[in-house]
């Protein structure tokens, strides 16, 4: 079994690994999670591991941080058997994890963050100056400039990552773990990470990066292991593999990575927003004029970076927060404040919504899948068994019927919604809103923290709604899929539209500069 | 953490739990010098040991059950009741008003008129703290603590200045009259077969367990149950669903108040008969141990109520047969309290360890 994982650590001549698992096997009740894993990490590599949602990549990372106990196997760190009962066993044997979900004090300094849990001594004063002269070396060699005494609520999210980095370095890690880290970065803070990570590489860090972003895995690893179902199913050297082959070894079969869709045919126009503004309870105004058409078969995609007044826009037109302006659906009047500008009334009206965040909006995580089925929907005549009672029974078959055209796994309707991957999530969410031949479907970020069989799956969804003659409002902070998907592309910039592009006539590049507020024609290079 | 499975969640924590605190209790007797042993066997033989005995364990278990399904439901609206006890005794003037205002030709009668206002005075009464929570974000907590005090306020003039019958000395009501007398336990057909001596526990004890039912099928039946909960686990996803995040406050907080209002057909109604002040003896904060040692569940709401029924009773017998105080039984609940409640989450892990360990056991054998 290890002789696989020995065959590609050429980089490390006869250097022990810096991590080699063997055997590990860890399942929860039925569910196996992880079966019979080997991988061997050489010293001073970036080794990528990809891996569908639930393919196990999070497990293998908390066994080997401490945070389950693997049923069965072996932990070598630098060539030495360890066991590691608990996170502190890992700090100890030079392990660090930087987590999806930052793990800081929002109201301490850097400082304090990074001291927390390793102050030497009674008095605070001592580790904190030992640890600003350390930060302020760290600081220098790998590029990770933070502000010491800046409070953690004040730094921007790239910026609370490197604290993370840094935190793990203040406590002597040899070994960094990274968990999807560019799930919440701008594509320049992503960069500027990866550079970071290189840094940290040459100078004899082992960097591990768990990540289902197969361009990510392409530009920064050494190494790439690949995860599906439980199982190790290849380790392959970068360098000698292409994102379609290991697109491939994910999902277990061949993957469009494009999307397919022919020509729209817009028919006549469903939704009419006009001059729709926005003002939050700050009194900042989010949306400041925004108009547009969606017609009958059309996709209109709406790019920006996140931030700009989309998720406004989605929750004006959701029900979810109040606007002015004009909005008809099908020449009906929306009310935007008071009696009707809610949720319930959205839906009556035809209107479906897919929102950006699944777990604080579209789910109870604590609900079964299919008691999440009728979210939104409760108040449907089909879900009712009388005036008083919910017809649960129906509720259910109705779940099973969706699971089974939407390829939820596992197809168990009375699963807690947070014991379901990301993408199966995801999948519950969008056969819930579409299934229910809405005249109008919100969809925001689609496939966020969502799979790539997942990702190609909702987009042909996307696509057959178009071609089902509905409307559909895009927003996506990703460009490939507001490029791929939209028939018309309305950028976003400061809760205004900057410009409205067809995807056949513009560029990223045009479309970034739109993103960054440049109007286009007098820019030139300024970006 | 492992997870437990579903039967060792429900049985086995409460059950280690209650051990635990049975042994620390056991500890405390030991250091002031009392035989644990011999108070185990008084507070058994007093509370369920006899018909009689069980005839007040169920008393307090009835008053026990509705305040309990009134944190119940206001739990599952994410909203913490602590109001249950000024609720229990508005819902006692409700009772009081009801009987006393009209010559009732038979109990059934007066029970119906007054379950009614018992529950509308209760419900009144979480009303305010429920709007000022839903409109104005005033913490419920707050506001619902602060609204025992003013009942007990409002009890005490009530009882003194309006209710009280002239020349009658201490601050109660006039006795009910006989028409609004309720049958106890002992005066009903079946029943009584079990229960030959007069006891406290009455026809209420019926309503309650009919409650806890219709409570059960309310939140996991029905619409409004579903947004209750709904709203209970996520305000921001309600919205996006379109619940009505005002009306499911208010409505939740409603049937809360009108259920720790009902207690008081059991006490005031069913046993002294007239009004009282502090009717309610704290039912309304034990209401809350029992919903966190239920789990929030009305079935399991049933089972602790029976349980501090029992800790009531059995208490009660330990200030009458030993020399051990009867604050003892306040010691005794507080450590179930702490140990069902509080500590909870140690019992888990200590579990999940356990489970952890024979799962990897059995692992190891078949692998």
């Amino acid at each position: 079994m290890s002789a696989d994982a020995n065959s590609m650590g050429r980089q490390a001549t006869a250097a022990p690994f810096a991590i080699e698992l063997k055997g590990i096997s860890k399942s929860f009740g039925p569910v196996q999670a992880n079966k019979d894993i080997n991988i061997a990490v050489p010293r001073g590599t970036i080794h990528g591991i990809i891996g569908e949602n639930g393919a196990g990549k999070s497990t293998l990372m908390s066994i080997l941080y401490g945070f389950y106990k693997a049923d069965s196997g072996q932990i070598f760190v630098g060539g030495t058997l360890t066991p590691i009962p608990d996170s502190q066993s890992a700090i100890r044997a030079g392990i660090g994890m930087v987590f999806q979900h930052f793990k800081l004090v929002q109201n301490f300094t850097v400082l304090e963050n990074i001291v927390l849990g390793a102050e030497d001594g009674a008095l605070l004063n001592t580790s904190l100056t030992k640890a600003r002269k350390v930060l302020k070396d760290l600081a220098q060699e790998y590029e990770l400039d933070v502000d010491p005494d800046a409070l953690i609520e004040d730094l921007s999210v790239g910026h609370q990552q490197r604290v993370e980095i840094l935190k793990a370095l203040y406590r002597q890690a040899d070994i960094l773990i990274l968990d999807e880290p560019t799930g919440v970065l701008t594509p320049a803070e992503a960069d500027h990470l990866f550079r970071i990570l290189r840094g940290l590489r040459d100078q004899g860090k082992t960097i591990i990066l768990i990540t289902h972003k197969l361009r990510e895995i392409m530009e920064t690893t050494d190494n790439v292991s690949v995860m599906r179902r439980g199982t190790m199913v290849a380790t392959v050297k970068t360098a000698e593999t292409s994102p379609e082959a290991l697109a491939e070894l994910m999902v277990g079969r061949k993957v469009l990575l494009e999307v397919e869709k022919q020509a729209p045919r817009p028919g006549p126009v469903v939704l009419s927003v006009e001059n729709l503004r926005v003002r939050d309870e700050h009194g900042v105004d989010r949306l400041r004029g925004i108009s547009f058409e969606i017609r009958a078969g059309e996709i209109l995609g709406i790019a920006g970076v996140a931030g700009n007044g989309q998720s406004e826009l989605l929750a004006a037109l959701g029900g979810m927060m109040k606007a002015s302006g004009k909005v008809t659906l099908k020449g009906q009047d929306l009310p935007l404040s008071g009696a009707g500008a809610d949720g319930q009334s959205r839906r009556e009206a035809g209107v479906a919504h897919v929102p950006e965040d699944r777990h604080h909006h579209g789910l109870i995580l604590d609900f079964a899948a299919w008691e999440n089925v009728a979210f939104g929907y409760h108040n449907d005549p089909k879900y009712q068994k009388s005036a008083l009672f919910m017809d649960n029974d129906a509720l259910r078959a109705d779940t099973e019927k969706k699971m089974a055209t939407f390829d939820v796994r596992p197809p168990i309707p009375s699963l807690a919604a947070k014991n379901f991957s990301g993408g199966n999530q995801q999948k519950i969410v969008v056969a819930r809103e579409m299934e229910q031949n809405p005249d109008l479907l919100l969809i925001g970020q689609p496939t966020r923290g969502v799979d790539i069989g997942a990702i190609e799956f909702i987009h042909k969804q996307i696509v057959a709604l178009r071609d089902a003659g509905k409307a559909i409002l895009l927003v996506s902070v990703e460009l490939d899929e507001i490029m791929s998907l939209s028939d018309r592309i309305a950028v976003m910039f400061d809760g205004q539209i900057m410009g409205l592009r067809s995807p056949e006539s513009t560029n990223e590049r045009e479309l970034g500069l739109l993103m960054a507020g440049m109007t286009g024609k007098t820019t030139g290079e300024a970006a | 953490m492992d997870r437990l499975p579903r039967w060792a969640d429900v049985v086995l924590v409460p059950l280690i739990s209650l051990v635990f605190a049975a042994i620390i209790s056991a500890l405390v007797l030991l250091v002031i010098g009392q035989s644990p042993v011999e108070a185990f066997k008084v507070m058994v033989d007093g509370a369920l040991g006899s018909a009689y005995g069980w005839g007040y364990t169920l008393y307090y278990a009835t008053s026990f059950i509705f305040t309990g399904l009134a944190v119940t439901v206001a739990f599952h609206a994410g909203l913490f009741n602590i109001g249950g006890e000024g609720q229990a005794q508005l819902g006692g003037l409700g009772v009081a008003l009801v009987c006393l205002s009209l010559p009732w030709p038979h109990w059934t009668i007066a029970l119906a008129a007054a379950t009614a206002g018992a529950a509308l005075f209760g419900a009144a009464w979480a009303l305010i703290p429920a709007y000022l929570q839903a409109k104005r974000g005033s913490h419920i907590v707050i506001t619902t603590i602060m609204f025992n005090y003013i009942a007990a306020a409002l009890m005490v003039y009530v009882l003194v200045d309006v209710l009280r019958p002239v020349g009658q000395m201490d601050p109660a009501s006039a006795r009910f009259p006989e028409g609004a007398q309720l049958p106890a336990l002992n005066d009903l057909p079946l029943f009584n077969l079990i229960f030959q001596k007069p006891v406290p526990a009455n026809i209420t004890l019926l309503i309650a367990l009919v409650m806890a039912v219709v409570i059960w099928a309310m939140l996991w039946r029905t619409r409004l149950g579903y947004q209750i909960r709904a709203f209970g686990k996520s305000e921001a996803a309600a919205k996006y669903a379109g619940i009505n995040p005002v009306r499911i406050t208010i409505i939740a907080m409603l049937i809360s108040g009108a259920l720790a209002g009902m207690m008081s057909i059991n006490n005031v109604m069913g046993e002294a008969e007239r009004l009282l002040q502090n009717s309610s003896e704290g039912a309304g904060f034990i209401g809350i141990a029992v919903a966190l040692m239920g789990r929030n569940h009305p079935f399991g709401v049933v089972l602790a109520a029976l349980l501090f029924g029992f800790l009531y009773q059995g208490g009660a017998e330990l200030g009458l047969w030993t020399s051990i105080p009867i604050e003892m039984r306040i010691v005794v609940q507080g450590l179930v309290i702490l140990f069902t409640g509080a500590l909870d989450m140690m019992v888990r892990m200590i579990l999940g360890r356990i489970f952890g360990m024979v799962r990897s056991a059995r692992a190891m054998r078949t692998a």
